[in-house]
């Protein structure tokens, strides 16, 4: 018996210290919906007792019944036949049970069968649902489209489509990346045509989809005839008919429990979701950053397991006549796994909090008659923190689960590298993680603008405002103001001045990422004592990490720029 | 066709974390020092009503007699799909052996009228005794099949079950009522989310004047009945005629524990282990399964 919410002290404490006040009052429009509906909470701590209650269902779901299985369905995978996927058995029964558990739409609103979760919560989930099975939670993920029909469908839409995904008769994929359309969508090509009496049809191909064998497909297709950019492209809804052809699914080096598709679309019949030209630049945009939000917690997922691997390894392997966790090498590797475990969920779990304002202060802004200016401030604000926060995020994430699935492995020496154990399949399904839903590369451009206006600063106030002076805290000012230099430098350069910013915006983006989490770490060791080692081996480590960054930076080193070509053709 | 079935459930130490000294000097468990846990076959008898109940359409109460916490196993049969359910609990029922408890269920099986299957678990993990479920058919002189696996068909007024025998299983008819003894042979499903935000607030009546310092009044009873959330509680008083109350508890229970021995099996049957991965794996779960182990 093992349960993966309450075996994890981490993330008790994250959800334990967790301010949903402001959140669960715009959600739930000040505890208004208990009259109407049996499930609504009363009060905040009533909302907090269901998400507790709810969140140890998932830990034993996840734990007992997904994780046992989740070797198998690696070893074996979906079946593939005449055009037809077939989900591997345990996968089905996984699906099955998060079905009788009534988790398939936790994030959707009551009146289309939903639970009006806030994202924070369902992101819990998605981390422990991602540490039984990584590819489970690419079908359990797929809450994101209906979430996404749920924001910019029509009302007709909603009601067609929602009960669907929350009952789990239907399931979902996104069918945006095309043979040569990956990270520049932009240049999305599938052809939507209307016929004479307005109704729309897709033609065309699409590559590299997840689960794109699901009845509910949401496409993002070239409506504007003769147009090549993004303002171009719409979004569509379709099902699943014997037109919209699997033709293919890939073999990949991870997450093997869900199906990646080819798919061809032979002018397949679609409905129009939201407005026209609206496809790239605001739905798909929208949907992305929900997804980026997915991948990170499922990143944070794999690397849980793949720490409890190695730590369970080290401290049972012996070697020398003692364990292996008492060398300086080897225990040095595991603190740094577990320091940069808990700043991925700190920063991840801060990302949804503040997406879930965000989503709320918009909600409440768009139902104003008149506009109210304190509100359209809030969402101005969330906006441009969230922003920012998505892509650090899952950079930081995916990256971490990267480093630490790597480490893993080198904890369990040969043995890692075998399939006897784990630890080559978190390393193999965290692999995907920092490449789909845009590369880590993609989410320091994304980020790196946010970190030159300096979207965070307020935030870094009022975490530096709560938390007593002493060493960690100053080692954190110090690199604050180190950082404040480094922006200024890069935005007063004259000569290389585009290439340079870009060359360098990963080194920005990560010391603006070690501030964060260092701070956030620090702010939660307040609320706990026993958290403080953690923060402070994060902190201690962070600092030499950022002083290489920094210095790279105010380098002012173009030799790269200038040479990359002489040593790539060498 | 609706038919109504009769789970009885138990709320039982799990005895996989022991965290104290397990038994009393008197010989007894003491429940005390072990964590409160709804008995893993019991989860399977409530899982074949649900089963039922999505096949045939039934509505599915749950029972346990117990203390009042035992109210707990009960909210979370509600989480899994029950429609009803009710406590019976009274210091009268301390100390029953399996006969007091079979005597005592069997009123309440009697008090729900028109019960056409009921189910119990195999047996709880605390006593192993496997007694009770037998013994409320006896009571009530009804059919009853134990070890079912599967029911193959439900009509009105006739079942037909799968039950484990040594080395296969057997196919057996009865006429309803019957009352089916369960292994674990399903899996039981989830508490639903849905569910739990729903019946996390039912509560007995006990419980509701505790949290308020004083008794519910019967507005207050009859509002949390109208929403499903009252856990009914029946007192000795409320399922067993007074004239029947020497049959309850210790005075009801001809069981007594002379002693207790930590017996250490020498010598005698042995068996044939294959010195493979597989072999050990199947003999660790047999031991998992006689509760040799864990």
């Amino acid at each position: 018996m093992s349960n993966f919410y309450t075996d994890n002290a981490d993330l008790m404490f994250t959800f334990g210290s967790l301010d949903l006040d402001e959140v669960m009052r715009l959600i739930e429009k000040d505890y208004t919906a208990c009259k109407e509906f049996d499930t609504a909470p009363e009060n905040l701590e009533d909302a907090k007792d269901s998400f507790r209650r709810i969140l140890e269902v998932v830990g034993g779901i996840a734990g007992d019944r997904i994780a046992p299985r989740s070797r198998q369905v690696d070893e074996e995978g979906p079946r593939f036949e005449n055009h037809e996927v077939a989900y591997h058995p345990l996968t089905q029964q996984n699906l099955d049970d998060l079905k009788a558990a009534g988790l398939l739409g936790v994030i959707l609103p009551r009146e289309y069968g939903g639970l009006n979760f806030p994202l924070t919560i369902y992101t819990m989930m998605t981390e422990m649902v991602s540490r039984a099975d990584a590819s489970l939670q690419n079908l359990f993920g797929l809450q994101d489209i209906a979430a996404t029909i749920c924001e910019f469908g029509s009302e007709e839409q909603r009601r067609k489509y929602l009960p669907l995904f929350v009952s789990g008769e239907a399931d979902g994929s996104m069918d945006l990346t095309e043979p040569d359309s990956g990270s520049d969508l932009q240049s999305v090509r599938l052809k939507a045509a209307q016929d004479e009496n307005g109704n729309w049809y897709l033609d065309g191909a699409k590559r590299f989809i997840t689960n794109g064998c699901s009845k509910i497909h949401l496409v993002l297709a070239r409506s504007e005839e003769g147009t090549t950019d993004g303002r171009g492209l719409s979004m569509f809804i379709c099902t699943k008919t014997p037109d919209l052809v699997v033709r293919r699914i890939e073999h990949k080096l991870g997450i093997h429990g869900v199906p990646t598709c080819e798919l061809q679309y032979n002018h397949v019949p679609a409905e129009l979701c939201g407005m026209r030209k609206r496809g790239l630049i605001k739905y798909v945009m929208s949907l992305m950053n929900g997804a980026r939000i997915s991948i990170s917690a499922q990143a944070v997922g794999i690397a849980e397991a793949a720490y409890n691997e190695a730590r369970k390894y080290a401290s049972e392997r012996m070697q020398f006549k003692q364990s292996i966790d008492n060398f300086p090498p080897v225990y040095d590797m595991l603190a740094r796994m577990k320091a940069s475990l808990a700043a991925s969920r700190a920063v991840l779990y801060e990302t949804t909090r503040n997406v879930d304002l965000r989503n709320g202060y918009t909600h409440l802004s768009d139902k104003l008659e008149t506009p109210d200016p304190e509100i359209r401030a809030k969402v101005k604000y969330y906006t441009a923190v969230t922003d920012t926060l998505t892509p650090i995020s899952k950079a930081l994430s995916t990256e971490t689960a990267n480093k630490i699935a790597y480490d893993a492995i080198q904890i369990h020496g040969g043995a890692g590298y075998m399939h006897d154990f784990d630890a080559e399949r978190y390393f193999r399904d965290a692999r995907i993680t920092n490449i789909y839903e845009g590369t880590t590369q993609l989410q320091v451009v994304a980020a790196i603008g946010g970190v030159m206006a300096r979207s965070l600063d307020k935030m870094f106030d009022d975490f530096f405002a709560a938390v007593p002076d002493g060493e960690l805290k100053s080692i954190l000012a110090d690199m604050r103001k180190q950082q404040l230099a480094a922006v200024e430098y890069v935005a007063s350069l004259k000569e290389f001045s585009k290439e340079y910013h870009s060359l360098r915006a990963r080194n920005l983006v990560e010391n603006e990422t070690f501030i964060l989490a260092g701070l956030l770490l620090l702010r939660n060791a307040q609320a706990d004592a026993s958290r403080m080692p953690v923060a402070e081996r994060y902190i201690r480590d962070a600092k030499f990490d950022f002083l290489r960054n920094h210095e790279l930076v105010m380098s002012g080193d173009f030799s790269v720029i200038r040479q990359h070509s002489e040593v790539i053709s060498y | 066709m609706s038919c109504t079935i009769l789970v009885f459930v138990k709320q039982v130490p799990d005895t996989k974390n022991i965290t104290g000294d397990a038994m009393k000097p008197d010989g007894t468990v003491n429940r005390a020092a072990l964590p409160a846990i709804f008995n893993p076959d019991d989860l399977n008898a409530l899982e074949l009503a649900l089963q039922l109940k999505d096949r045939y359409g039934a509505k599915v109460i749950a029972a346990t007699m117990g203390p009042p916490n035992a109210a707990n196993i009960l909210r979370d049969a509600l989480f899994r799909g029950a429609d009803e359910t009710i406590l019976l609990s009274d210091r009268a029922f301390a100390g029953s052996d399996t006969l007091a408890t079979s005597f005592a269920l069997s009123r309440v099986a009697k008090k729900v009228a028109d019960a056409d299957i009921i189910i119990c678990g195999r047996q709880a993990i605390d006593g192993d005794t496997a007694q009770v479920g037998p013994q409320i058919a006896e009571k009530l002189d009804i059919p009853q099949i134990s070890y079912v696996q599967e029911v193959l068909d439900l009509q009105d007024g006739k079942i037909r079950a799968k039950r484990a025998i040594e080395g296969g299983y057997e196919v057996l008819e009865s006429p309803t009522p019957v009352l089916l003894t369960v292994i674990d042979a399903n899996d039981p499903r989830p508490e639903n989310a849905f569910r739990i935000l729903k019946y996390k607030k039912a509560k007995t009546a006990s419980e509701i004047a505790k949290n308020k310092g004083e008794a519910a009044t019967q507005d207050e009873l009859a509002e949390m009945q109208k929403k499903g959330l009252l856990i009914q509680e029946w007192t000795a008083k409320d399922a067993v005629p007074e004239a029947e109350f020497s049959r309850l508890g210790f005075s009801g229970s001809p069981t007594s524990v002379k002693e207790i021995v930590s017996v250490v099996l020498k010598g005698g049957d042995f068996k044939e282990i294959a010195p493979t991965a597989e072999g050990i794996n199947t003999f660790v779960h047999e031991l998992i399964e006689d509760h040799t182990l864990g």
